[in-house]
């Protein structure tokens, strides 16, 4: 069954290549979502069966290496495409394949009535064929490959409906912007092939804790672009301007990609390479610190968003902080924890939030929504159970072990702190806040005149439905497998990922645990204590707040996600686009102008008429001559014809005569 | 009989050259009806009745009586429109002439001296044309049979166009 | 039958050819240049004939028999095409058939 592990990934990406090419307007959408749901559908079926037989004993839990091919063998560089499982490794396969499978039920309702349908399809095959390669692959590069996939995918579905500019450039902002992390993480990998000979995942790690001293220059440098790679695909600080706009693509997309998913490749990479980061302290301080700026930049930003899905996008960048929060603090297995929890609740309020647009003829502005408990009760009860889990609702939800774990490791850990756990502890506040206000916003209240309007509302079929509900019992039960030691001590999680990263050594007794959980959990009461105050009960105190002039300006700010595009547009667009105009005409050309044209263009004037020029033009008149000379052969004539013909036989016969 | 080869021959000629200076057309068929027959003759005296027959039957016979129906439709004026230019002007005999004197002075010059020998003293009877017509030169028989096949057919398409009375085709072509 | 040497029976078909030449180049009536021809297919004519005459065998009489199919087929579908000549140009002059002047 192990063995089966290369078809993971290559079902997808089969489907991407059937759909691509039989894929047209006149493709039946039977077949096309039979093609592109049933091969995620199969890879999440084997990814199931696999995880059994990794499960199983013997050797349960022992890494498996499975090479396909040799890629490159060039040099001293010798690059398979070979893939690993292990523990870190099947949840990410688990967690794409699976969420992947339901967001791909999702779209086939969700996406019908779209003219791109195969195209759809065909994309989304793509990026997730591309995902598992990323999080499967043993080596770097191959890495690397998943990564520039995701990338293209990301761009494909963002721009999915091209013929808006919009989206154009919401793409392509997206695509450039993670570029830079990209080229960055090239240059990390010059650097650990110069330095190491050696691109294998496991193999580089081991040679590295040899060879480099901890907090080395080299170490560091690496490190560094490592994390400046992961900061692009996952959208945290400096990098993190593409993402509010990617929710230009459909709903699907952002749940599957920009939720679930791509953004969370960062987060892989450095648990992957973890080593490299354990060898440079500075390197994860700096992560740490950018996670928690990050996160509470994004949550601030969240509080003021009108678009459900720019709320969810900034939530994603928020939640996607916490990660790299525990990530610098070393809490490993807590990240890990923290996506797989994030994965489903937030696909879920994706998912949820597309019902809910569609169903209000694509409007995305929550002040435009209201009363929809009642309307839309599926929607409302699945969005419910995502919102809880995403504000770590305590005992209930998914989210909450998750986020408790990330912020006791952080609190406990030698590399995180107080400080640290404040900015964590402060951000569960404004999660449970903003996403509150979202849910008191939309579905409860007066319905606004467009929800009357559109009232009674199609009720989704079969294929949202069931989706949504088994995210939502997700959302609820995935954080049951790591109970902490407070609330039952089931670390059944953290033992399973101890296999392939390195566990903390927390901290602190159960005591100062419990005491911290019981002032996050109070935090999250208090949030969504506010957000029913403020957005449900007394709306005008909200109004009054956000027109006050420090109020109108703050929200302003937050609302511009911290003024980053203004800024980068300041810094960097404008310099950019002036010095290319500047060096339109630069010394060069005029010194190639002066030299070389205009002197050209005069030797050109004078020779115009040259020798060739009248041999060829007598070679023409000559031709001219003799056509016009033979012309008068064509007399029209019968009997000048004839008379030709006659001469003809006179020279034939001739011809014998004279012998 | 060599006398009457000779005597035919001569009128052959002269009756040739009448024929083809001739204002009226229907006095040059005359005159041509008689070159044919003068031809006939001389076959006779060579000893090909057959072809004799075969001269008189179909060429002075057929073919030329084919000429008067159509000169009688046709019924052409005289003049410019009529091509009479050559015999209002002598002067344009000059060309053609040179180039046929040529011509027939070359072809004389190859026979004179170069092809020995005399015509055959006995007769070529119809018989053995017959025998040999219908035996090695059957697939020509056949193949003639096509041809004239051929030509009725387009004569017949050709002429129909052309019958006065008729519908005027407005663009007056003859094919479609 | 005449004993006659060939080269005078050829020379007789020579003759008459060049004169239908003459006819066919000097003439512009159509019918008299179809005329002209018919004699220069005569003269070849003859000239089979008197060979066939030398050999003492019939082939030259079948050739001749030849000649005259295509004589006649020749002529019945030219008469047609004066005809229809006449009736495009009003006339019977070939100098009018020009338009392929160039």
């Amino acid at each position: 069954m192990l063995s089966l592990l290369w078809l993971v990934p290559a079902l997808p990406l089969a489907g991407f290549i059937v759909l691509t090419l039989l894929g047209n307007r006149r493709l039946p959408h039977a077949v096309t979502s039979m093609v592109g749901v049933g091969s995620v559908g199969l890879s999440a079926l084997l990814t199931l069966l696999i995880g059994v037989a990794f499960l199983a004993p013997p050797n349960a839990g022992s890494a498996f290496d499975q090479s396909v091919w040799t890629w490159m063998n060039v040099g001293g560089l010798n690059l398979a495409v070979a893939f690993r499982l292990d523990s870190l490794s099947l949840t990410m396969i688990f967690v794409v394949t699976f969420v992947g499978f339901l967001i791909h039920l999702y779209s086939v309702e969700h996406m019908a009535a779209d003219e791109g349908y195969n195209r759809f399809f065909a994309c989304m095959n793509l990026f997730v064929a591309a995902m598992l390669i990323l999080v499967l692959a043993d080596n770097l590069v191959l890495l690397y490959l998943g990564w520039e996939g995701v990338g293209l995918a990301s761009y494909l579905l963002i721009g999915f409906w091209y013929r808006e500019e919009a989206n154009g450039r919401a793409a392509r902002k997206a695509f450039l912007v993670t570029r830079v992390g990209d080229t960055a993480f090239a240059i990390g990998l010059f650097l650990l092939y110069s330095d190491l000979g050696t691109l294998q995942i496991q193999p580089l790690m081991q040679d590295a804790a040899a060879k480099w001293a901890p907090g080395s220059a080299i170490a560091i440098a690496a490190a560094a672009l490592l994390l400046a790679g992961a900061l692009g695909k996952s959208a945290q600080l400096p990098l993190q301007v593409w993402l509010p706009d990617a929710m230009a693509g459909p709903t699907p997309v952002s749940a599957l990609i920009h939720a679930a998913t791509m953004v969370t490749a960062g987060v892989y990479l450095i648990a992957r390479t973890n080593v490299l980061f354990s060898l440079a302290p500075p390197v994860m301080l700096v992560t740490a610190i950018i996670g928690a700026a990050t996160l509470l930049l994004a949550g601030m930003s969240a509080l003021v968003q009108r678009d459900i899905k720019r709320v969810l996008a900034y939530s994603t960048m928020s939640q996607i902080g916490y990660m790299f929060l525990a990530l610098g603090a070393g809490a490993w297995s807590a990240a890990i924890f923290h996506f797989w929890t994030h994965a489903f609740f937030k696909a879920l309020l994706f998912l949820g939030a597309g019902v809910i647009i569609a169903a209000l003829e694509e409007d995305h502005d929550i002040f435009h929504m209201g009363g929809l408990r009642t309307r839309q009760p599926l929607a409302y009860w699945t969005f419910l159970i995502g919102a809880a889990s995403l504000s770590a609702l305590p005992l209930l939800t998914a989210g909450f072990y998750s986020k408790d774990k990330i912020l006791w490791d952080v609190w406990s850990s030698p590399g995180g702190g107080p400080v640290l756990w404040a900015a964590g502890l402060a951000g569960a506040l404004l999660t449970a806040l903003y996403t509150f206000r979202v849910v008191f916003r939309v579905f409860f209240g007066a319905p606004s005149p467009k929800v009357v309007e559109a009232s009674p509302m199609k009720q989704p079929g079969i294929r949202i439905s069931i989706p949504l509900v088994v995210l939502a019992v997700f959302s609820i039960g995935a954080g049951f497998v790591e109970l902490p030691e407070t609330l039952g001590n089931f670390p059944a999680f953290s033992n399973f990922i101890m296999n392939s990263l390195p566990p903390m050594i927390a901290h602190g007794g159960q005591g100062a645990e419990a005491l911290l959980q019981l002032i996050s959990a109070i935090a999250v009461l208090l949030g969504i204590a506010l957000a029913y105050v403020f957005f449900l009960r007394r709306p005008g105190w909200s109004a009054r707040l956000a027109l006050s002039p420090a109020g109108n300006a703050l929200s302003r700010f937050w609302f511009s996600g911290w003024g980053f595009d203004g800024l980068y547009e300041r810094l960097i667009i404008r310099p950019y686009i002036f010095l290319a105009r500047v060096n339109k005409h630069d010394v060069f050309d005029w010194l190639a102008e002066v030299l070389v044209a205009r002197p050209y263009a005069a030797l050109a004037r004078m020779n115009k008429d040259d020798f060739f020029d009248r041999i060829f033009g007598w070679i023409a008149e000559l031709n001219a001559a003799v056509a016009r000379a033979l012309r008068t052969l064509q007399s029209g004539y019968v009997r000048w014809y004839a008379a030709g013909i006659v001469m003809g036989a006179i020279i034939l016969i001739a011809t014998a005569v004279l012998r | 009989m060599n006398v009457v080869f000779y005597i035919s021959g001569a009128v052959a000629v002269l009756t040739t050259a009448i024929a083809i200076t001739r204002r009226n057309a229907a006095h040059a068929l005359l005159y041509l009806v008689v070159s044919l027959l003068s031809v006939a003759l001389v076959f006779f005296t060579l000893g090909a009745p057959f072809a004799a027959a075969l001269e008189v039957i179909i060429y002075a016979g057929a073919i030329m009586v084919l000429f008067i129906f159509v000169i009688m439709m046709l019924n052409p004026a005289g003049g410019e429109r009529a091509g009479d230019a050559p015999l209002r002007d002598w002067r344009l005999w000059i060309g053609p002439s040179i180039l046929s004197a040529i011509l027939g002075l070359e072809l004389v010059y190859l026979f004179a001296g170069n092809v020995a020998g005399s015509t055959g003293a006995g007769e070529v009877v119809p018989v053995q044309v017959g025998v040999i017509l219908l035996g090695p030169y059957v697939l020509g028989v056949e193949l003639a049979s096509i041809l004239l096949l051929a030509a009725l057919v387009s004569a017949s398409h050709l002429g129909r166009r052309a019958l006065p009375g008729e519908e005027e085709n407005p663009e007056g072509k003859g094919g479609s | 039958m005449a004993q006659v040497p060939v080269e005078h029976g050829l020379m007789l078909a020579a003759v008459l050819f060049a004169l239908g030449l003459v006819g066919v180049l000097a003439r512009r009536n159509l019918l008299f240049i179809l005329l002209s021809l018919e004699v220069m297919l005569n003269s070849a004519g003859l000239a089979f004939v008197v060979a066939g005459s030398h050999w003492q065998q019939p082939d030259g009489q079948i050739l001749f028999l030849f000649i005259l199919t295509v004589a006649a087929a020749e002529v019945s579908i030219g008469l047609a095409l004066v005809l229809l000549f006449q009736h495009r140009h009003q006339s019977l002059n070939v100098d009018d058939a020009s338009g392929m002047r160039g």
